[in-house]
This record gives structure tokens, C-alpha cells and sequence, in this order.
């Protein structure tokens, strides 16, 4: 094989002095890429239908497996929501609605929708299907290991879901599984259901380890040649970094799991100090419920950003490609996740100002927040000048784009709020928080996931999705999430606190009865104006308008596969060679409005390109 | 066309939903109106920015849809604009953090004047404590807890006998008196939280936290629980009344110290001997 890369070379070489003429020895040195470190490897092929298409070590099809099961997840956490909101706008419309019921469709809600549906869909979705594409791999490095990973989040759903069918149910104690109240009684599911919960948890994070170390590993050793970090898509730099920090994150959920589920079960006291229950005092003491609190905020805020920072990459590369304009500050962009990455490892007692633990931490973590702020409008900024003097392709893909641009900067900053510790004194444990966190972490990344859908759905099928449903899906899903999240800010200014199943009769409560309604309202069309997308994807997955190569003229690798969709090993019998980053677009005096990744220098060499 | 149309809308929409919306701050009843003008502040540097990135995003959208004909500026960086935005943005946080953290400090320091209460927290409801005339609190602990001594106050602790036991889980409190509320749970995380006075802090067991304010309006005010704690979560209420001097005074002579509870106590149990000996 290594022969083959030198052919290769000699042939690109030939071809450049071919096409510059005069000046043919620069122009071949302006080509030259180094050659391969090591022979290009074989794959474990599929033959038969399990291996093809269920334990498979493709990961173009385990990232199809993680998306199809992360959304059939997140569709029991959209139902999910719809109950609650039928609580919270129209109570005693439920019979069957109790409080133990609601908690428990609180917390099962929340715990869902971040990590088994945000978190698997972008790393073990959007991660697998593209970190080998877009770095020239043909596939991740370890296959095998690759398919444990999604069937380990297989057994974990199974297990989070089983918890809706043992005694006492799925546990009720907020996503956020504070002890002592999780595992005691007077919470619902404070026996079977926290410890499936944290079983779930554990075979989660196994799994995902699995998964990250492909991703990682992938990205520092499997890139093909030519392509230096610097030239990456920022999806890929946005999955990598996301990935770093959940390595380093998930092992502090994973051991309050674990201990927790000690507390639980053996009787150890980690979290649990001496307790009075129903006149009884209980066999614990010395624990620091607190404790809890610092792991799981170690994990829970660098989750934000696992969210977040793929949601970021995918963005830019969403608006670069559709408003034909290079991404604005690559390098700022780069750096920027980085060290927003970086950052968000020293934040996460901002969501503990008022949790009990020593005050003076504030001081520390209110000024770490607000410097995480900088970095991220610096990508804010960022995007709205990839806009400017561009040619935008309104289409659904951008109007995606847009929406996120909308919500994540009205979501940022409702964060510079709660951030800002005293400010977060009266707002924490209110609505307000609730706005936030859907606003910027729940519905700024849902855009970006619809955005990548109708993006890569004509690589991924070889079909565009419908333009016409996507338009209505936008709109319905836009103004309707926005009409949800932001007036329910103003219920955190009056004092409304959040996980209450009623609200009796407090004058400055019932003021808001009328925005409840109108908020469920909101909420079920919203819900419903998901079922689009999937009808959408039935649709043209057999009728669609054909695709066929690089429908988007974009220049990133993941387009330029010999076969669209992509077979396994992606490439054919060539690897790429990359000559330039992602963002060659409307270069002056090319003559298309993009420049392909693979197109050597000496093909362009009239042209202005500032950049490779 | 009708994208950028919609898109401004909505900015404008969030706007007018704003200036005009009937629901906002209730009127502080304490000396955090600090917090308050801290977020009218955010909201003018924060809402500025949302304004003008939704409105040159909407610019552009109008201004730079797709032609054919056109084609897109290639510009792969501009370090000079990089520089400014970053500067100024840096400037403008440091504008929102410094409020912020000088508040904080306020809130971390407890005037030396400042009354202390013990809000005991259980899974539903809420107790009260005040020091006697000695002005320190007996010390506690959960294991002493019983029907005859509720908080759990260590007998042999001299401080501990004058201590005012609150009968209710309404407390009164004196008008532009700080008082410090020290917060203890028996069983799970809560949280003592009047909007009015706009402060909180979970009570956590275990531990004792605290936190403090000085009530400046004399009413009624509903104490809410701030941080879940299970089934009972959402009618875990308590009241709050705010007097002036006098009116204050008089409820707390009405009050019994914790001596009087055990002196009612051992009556009690003294009568209930004599009719057992009968």
C-alpha cells in the first residue's frame, strides 16, 4: 500500500507541472504532502445482515444506531414534557397526575433529554458519522470496541426505561439525583428506580468511554494526509473537544452513581449525615450531601459545553458552507473551543451559589463564569460576520442556523444572569433558570441538530429531505420554542420556583395562570411539529429529490467520497490527499464558488487563496 | 424577504413583550434592591447586545441573500475587528461582574447587629427558633430531637434554656432589623425563600448555613421552598410577617422560651403519674 501513496504522489506531482506550465518545480513543492507514516489498513467487512446492519463495526452505521435511538429516547422525553405542561397549564385535566407522577416525568425528562438524547446524538451520532469522513479515516480506529460503545447505550436505555416498570417507578428526585432526598422516602422511586437510574448512569458512561476514545484517537492518529489540525472542519475540533471533556467529566457522575447507589443499597454514609425521618433517626451520619453536589456539578456543567461545543463546530461549518463564505477567525473559532473547554472545568459551583457550600466560593466562580462569556461571544461574533458580505442560500439548512444564532445568544445571556452570583440569589431554583437552560442548551442545540439533518441527510440517504415540510418544521419549532422559553423568564421574576407540581394560590402566582396555558399550548405544537421530520424522512427516503456528489458544493472531505452514500471504508481504494482547510469558499478568481479540500494548489494557482 | 421580516419581528416582539409585560419583580421588601438594579443593569448591556447581533444578523440576511451573480467576500480573518470585539467585550463583562461581586460581598457579611433565627426545615414544613435574652442560641443536635424538645437543644447548654420557641411556621420579624437566618434540615435539602426580600440559601443536613436581610416593608410575605425536597416539595409553604417595633415586641413577650416548655412539659407528665398512681 505504502507504494501506492508514493504512485500517488508522483501522479499529483506530474499533473500540477501539467496544468501551471512555467514555474513547474514550485508548483509540485506546493503540492508535495508527506507521505503516509504507516500502510493503509484493511476493515473487518460485514457479510451478513447482523453484521452489516445490527452488530456492525461500521461507523457510519453506528452513528445511524445512535441517532435512531437517541431520537426514539428523545421522543419519550418530548412525551414526557407534553404531561408535564398538561399539569402545569391545565391541572386536574389529568386524572391519573399525581405529584409522585409528576416528578417522576420531571426528573426522567431532564436526565433523557441531556444525556441519552443531546449527549449520545451529538458524540455517538453526528461523532461517528463524521469524524471519519471528514478526516480522510475510513473508519474509526477501533471498530470493534466502536460497536460495544453503542450497544452498551443500548443496554443503558433499556435499563432507564425498565425503571418504568419496577415497584415504586423510575426515581423522582430531579435530574440532578440530590441525596439525602433520592434515596429516601417522601421521594418517588427512592428505591428500585434511583438504582436503575444509577446503574443506567454507570453502563452510560462505560459505553461512552468506549465510544470517546475512538473519537479522540481517531482524530490524533487516523487523519489522513495533509490534513494538519488546523485545517479540520470546526464540527470535528467542536466533537473533539466535547469528547476531552467528557472524559474527564464523566468519571465524577459515574463515581456519585456509584456511591450513591453504596449509600442506597450497603448502608455506607458518603452523602448521607445524620437523618430524622418520621420520628426515627436513620442509620447514617457524617456524609456531606454537598459532596454529591461538587461531583455531580464536575460532571453537569462540562456537560453543558459536551453539548455545546459540537453544536458550535456544527454551526460553523452549517453557515460557512450555506452563506459561501469562509468561516470568519477559523483560528479564533478553534482556540475559542479550546479554551471554553478549558474553562468549563472551573465553573461548576455557579450552579451552587446558594447550595450551602462556603459562601466565599462565589467570589471565584462568578468571575470564571463571566470569563467564559468572552470566548463565546468572540464565536457569536464570529458567525454573524461569516453573514456579512456573503451570499446566503435561504434555505431550510439556514434558517436553522439562524434560529440557533437567535436563541443561543438570548440563551447566552440569560446565562451572563445566573452567572453573575448575586444576580443568581433571587433567580436560582425559579423559571428563570428553566428559560436558560432551554433556551441554550436545549433548543439553540436542537436547531443545530435539525440544521445538520437537512445538511447531511443527502449524504447520509442520497436524497434531499423535503424543502417545503423543513420550512414548516422551522417555523413551527421556532417561533413556538421561542414563544415557550422566553416569556417563562418573566414567571422567574415573579418568584414562580420550578419542580412545583401546583401552585395554590399566591397572588403573584396566579397572575401567571394565563401564560401557563399559553406556554402548554406552545409546548404540544411544538412537540407535534417534530412528527414533520420524521414524516419528512419517510417521505424521501424513497422519493426524495436525488442528491448525488456534493450536492452543497461544499469542500469538506465527508462530500467528496467516490460513492454517495459513503460504502464501508469510505474511500475506495485511495485515501484523500488534503491540500487546504474546509473553508475555501468564493475565492477570487477561482472559477466555482468553493475549492474542495483535495484540490492541490497548483489547480488554483491563479487564484487569490490566502489560506490553506 | 419575509425571513428577515419574521426574524425582526420577533426581536421586536421580545422587546415590547419586555417594556410592557404585567409580570415582573414583586416590590422588594428588603435591602436587596441592589440585586434588582444589578439585573436592570444586565438587561440594558445584555439586551443591548441581543438587540444589535438579532438586528445585523436580520441586516444581513436582507442585505446579502443569494445572487447568482454575486459572490461572497473572502476574507479569512480580520485581526484588528477580532481585537476590538474581544476588548469590548471583555470591558463589557467586567462592567456586569463588578455589581455582582460587590453585592456578594454584602451578602457574605453579616452585619454584627443582625438577630439570629434557626429555621429548622423538615419533610413538609418549617420551625423557628430565637435566641433569649441572652442573645446566643443553644446548640443542637438531631439525635436530641423529641416531641418535648423539637430542635433537638442539648440540655446541658446554658444557652440554650432562655431560647423562643415559635409555635407556628408563621415568624414575625421587626421592620429594618437585619436578621441573619441560620438554616438547619433534619432530613433532606431545602430552602427558605421569600421573592419580596429576593435572598435564599438551601438548608442542608448536617450542616448549618446561613444567610441574611433586613425586611424594610411591614406585611405579609409567603415563605416558599426553594430547593426540591420530594413529594411534599410544592406545599412546603410558611409565613412571614414583617412589624414595627412595638407591634414586634409584643408578639415576642407572647412566645415561650424553651425552659417554659419543659417546665409545661414536666407538669404534664407529673399530672399524668399522679392519675396513674390513682
Amino acid at each position: 500500500m505504502s507504494e501506492d501513496f508514493n504512485d500517488n504522489k508522483t501522479i499529483q506531482a506530474q499533473s500540477s507541472e501539467a496544468i501551471s506550465g512555467g514555474g513547474s518545480g514550485i508548483a509540485s513543492d506546493a503540492d508535495y504532502v508527506r507521505p503516509a507514516e504507516v500502510a493503509d489498513q484493511d476493515l473487518y467487512h460485514g457479510h451478513s445482515f447482523i453484521t452489516k446492519w445490527i452488530f456492525c463495526q461500521d461507523a457510519k452505521v453506528i452513528g445511524v444506531q445512535y441517532f435512531l435511538l437517541a431520537t426514539f429516547t428523545g421522543i419519550i422525553g418530548l412525551i414526557l414534557s407534553w404531561l408535564m405542561r398538561l399539569q402545569l397549564g391545565f391541572p386536574e385535566l389529568v386524572p391519573f397526575m399525581t405529584a409522585e407522577h409528576y416528578y417522576q416525568f420531571v426528573t426522567m425528562h431532564g436526565m433523557i433529554m441531556v444525556v441519552y438524547f443531546l449527549t449520545a446524538l451529538f458524540l455517538g451520532g453526528f461523532g461517528n458519522y463524521l469524524i471519519p469522513l471528514m478526516v480522510g479515516a475510513r473508519d474509526m480506529v477501533f471498530p470493534y470496541l466502536n460497536m460495544v460503545s453503542f450497544w452498551s447505550f443500548f443496554v443503558a436505555v433499556g435499563v432507564l426505561l425498565a425503571s418504568f416498570f419496577v415497584p415504586g417507578g423510575p426515581t423522582g428526585s430531579g435530574w440532578t439525583l440530590y441525596p439525602p432526598q433520592a434515596i429516601l422516602e417522601g421521594t418517588p422511586g427512592s428505591g428500585w428506580g434511583i438504582m436503575l437510574m444509577c446503574i443506567s448512569l454507570i453502563l452510560f458512561v462505560a459505553g461512552f468511554t468506549m465510544g470517546g476514545l475512538n473519537y479522540l484517537i481517531t482524530v490524533l492518529q487516523a487523519r489522513t494526509r495533509g490534513m494538519t489540525l488546523m485545517r479540520m472542519p470546526l464540527t470535528v475540533w467542536g466533537i473533539f473537544t466535547a469528547t476531552v471533556l467528557a472524559m474527564l467529566a464523566f468519571p465524577a457522575l459515574l463515581v456519585g452513581a456509584l456511591m450513591m447507589s453504596l449509600d442506597n443499597v450497603l448502608g455506607t454514609s458518603f452523602f448521607m449525615p445524620t437523618i430524622l425521618k418520621a420520628g426515627e433517626v436513620l442509620e447514617y451520619g457524617g456524609g456531606s450531601p454537598i459532596l454529591f453536589q461538587h461531583l455531580f456539578w464536575f460532571f453537569g456543567h462540562p456537560e453543558v459545553y459536551i453539548v455545546a461545543l459540537p453544536a458550535f463546530g456544527i454551526i460553523s461549518d452549517l453557515i460557512s458552507v450555506h452563506a459561501r463564505k469562509n468561516i470568519f477567525g477559523y483560528r479564533m473559532m478553534v482556540w475559542a473551543i479550546v479554551g471554553i473547554g478549558a474553562l468549563s472545568f472551573f465553573v461548576w459551583a455557579h450552579h451552587m451559589y446558594v447550595s450551602g457550600m462556603n459562601p466565599w466560593f462565589g467570589f471565584f466562580f462568578a468571575t470564571t463564569t463571566l470569563i467564559i462569556a468572552v470566548p463565546t461571544a468572540m464565536k457569536v461574533y464570529n458567525w454573524i460576520l461569516t453573514l456579512w458580505r456573503g451570499n446566503i442560500r435561504l434555505n431550510t439548512v439556514m434558517l436553522w442556523c439562524l434560529g440557533f444564532i437567535v436563541t443561543f445568544v438570548n440563551g447566552g445571556i440569560t446565562g451572563i444572569f445566573l452567572g453573575n452570583v448575586s444576580v443568581d440569589v433571587p433567580l436560582s431554583d425559579t423559571y428563570f433558570v428553566i428559560a436558560h437552560f432551554h433556551m441554550v442548551m436545549g433548543i439553540a442545540p436542537l436547531m443545530v441538530i435539525m440544521g445538520a439533518v437537512y445538511h447531511w441527510f443527502p449524504l447520509v440517504a442520497g436524497r434531499f429531505l423535503d424543502e417545503k415540510l423543513g420550512k414548516w418544521h422551522f417555523w413551527l419549532t421556532f417561533l413556538g420554542a421561542y414563544s415557550i422559553y422566553f416569556p417563562m423568564h418573566y414567571l422567574g421574576f415573579i418568584g414562580v420556583p420550578r419542580r412545583y407540581f401546583e401552585m395554590y394560590d399566591s397572588p403573584y402566582i396566579t397572575s401567571a395562570v394565563g401564560m401557563n396555558e399559553f406556554i402548554s399550548l406552545a409546548a404540544f405544537i411544538v412537540g407535534a411539529a417534530q412528527f414533520i421530520l420524521i414524516y419528512n424522512i419517510i417521505k424521501t427516503l424513497k422519493t426524495g429529490k436525488p442528491a448525488g456528489h456534493n450536492p452543497w458544493q461544499a469542500c469538506s472531505l465527508e462530500w467528496l467520497t467516490p460513492s454517495v452514500p459513503p460504502e464501508h471504508g469510505n474511500w475506495g481504494d485511495r485515501l484523500p490527499t488534503v491540500h487546504r482547510w474546509a473553508y475555501d469558499f468564493s475565492v477570487p478568481g477561482a472559477k466555482e464558488d468553493f475549492i474542495t479540500q483535495t484540490t492541490p494548489p497548483s489547480e488554483v494557482a491563479h487564484t487569490k487563496v490566502e489560506k490553506t | 424577504m419575509h425571513v428577515g421580516i419574521i426574524f425582526f419581528l420577533v426581536i421586536l416582539g421580545s422587546v415590547l413583550f419586555h417594556i410592557f409585560t404585567p409580570w415582573y419583580w414583586t416590590d422588594v421588601a428588603s435591602n436587596w434592591g441592589g440585586m434588582d438594579d444589578t439585573i436592570t443593569l444586565t438587561f440594558w448591556i445584555g439586551g443591548g447586545v441581543f438587540i444589535a447581533v438579532c438586528l445585523f444578523m436580520v441586516y444581513c440576511v436582507f442585505k446579502f441573500s443569494y445572487k447568482k451573480e454575486r459572490k461572497a467576500e473572502y476574507k479569512p480573518e480580520d485581526k484588528k475587528l477580532e481585537k476590538i470585539l474581544t476588548w469590548a467585550t471583555t470591558i463589557g463583562v467586567a462592567a456586569l461582574l463588578a455589581p455582582g461581586l460587590i453585592i456578594w460581598n454584602q451578602y457574605v457579611n453579616v452585619p454584627k447587629n443582625a438577630i439570629e433565627i434557626d429555621v429548622m426545615a423538615w419533610q413538609w414544613g418549617w420551625q423557628y427558633r430565637l435566641p433569649g435574652e441572652d442573645g446566643k442560641l443553644g446548640t443542637t443536635k438531631v439525635v436530641n430531637i423529641n416531641d418535648n424538645n423539637p430542635f433537638g437543644i442539648n440540655l446541658d447548654d446554658p444557652f440554650g434554656n432562655d431560647d423562643v420557641m415559635i409555635q407556628s411556621d408563621v415568624i414575625n420579624l421587626e421592620n429594618n432589623r437585619p436578621v441573619k437566618i441560620l438554616l438547619r434540615s433534619v432530613d433532606v435539602l431545602h430552602n427558605w425563600y421569600v421573592p419580596q426580600f429576593r435572598a435564599k440559601m438551601d438548608a442542608v443536613p448536617g450542616i448549618v448555613t446561613y444567610y441574611w436581610f433586613e425586611p424594610n416593608k411591614t406585611g405579609e410575605f409567603e415563605v416558599l421552598c426553594a430547593e426540591y425536597c420530594g413529594v411534599g416539595h410544592y406545599a412546603m409553604r410558611g409565613g412571614v410577617e414583617v412589624q414595627d417595633k412595638q407591634d414586634y415586641d409584643n408578639w415576642l413577650q407572647q412566645q415561650e422560651t424553651f425552659s417554659d416548655l419543659i417546665a409545661k412539659q414536666k407538669i404534664l407528665e407529673n399530672e399524668k403519674t399522679k392519675l396513674a398512681k390513682k
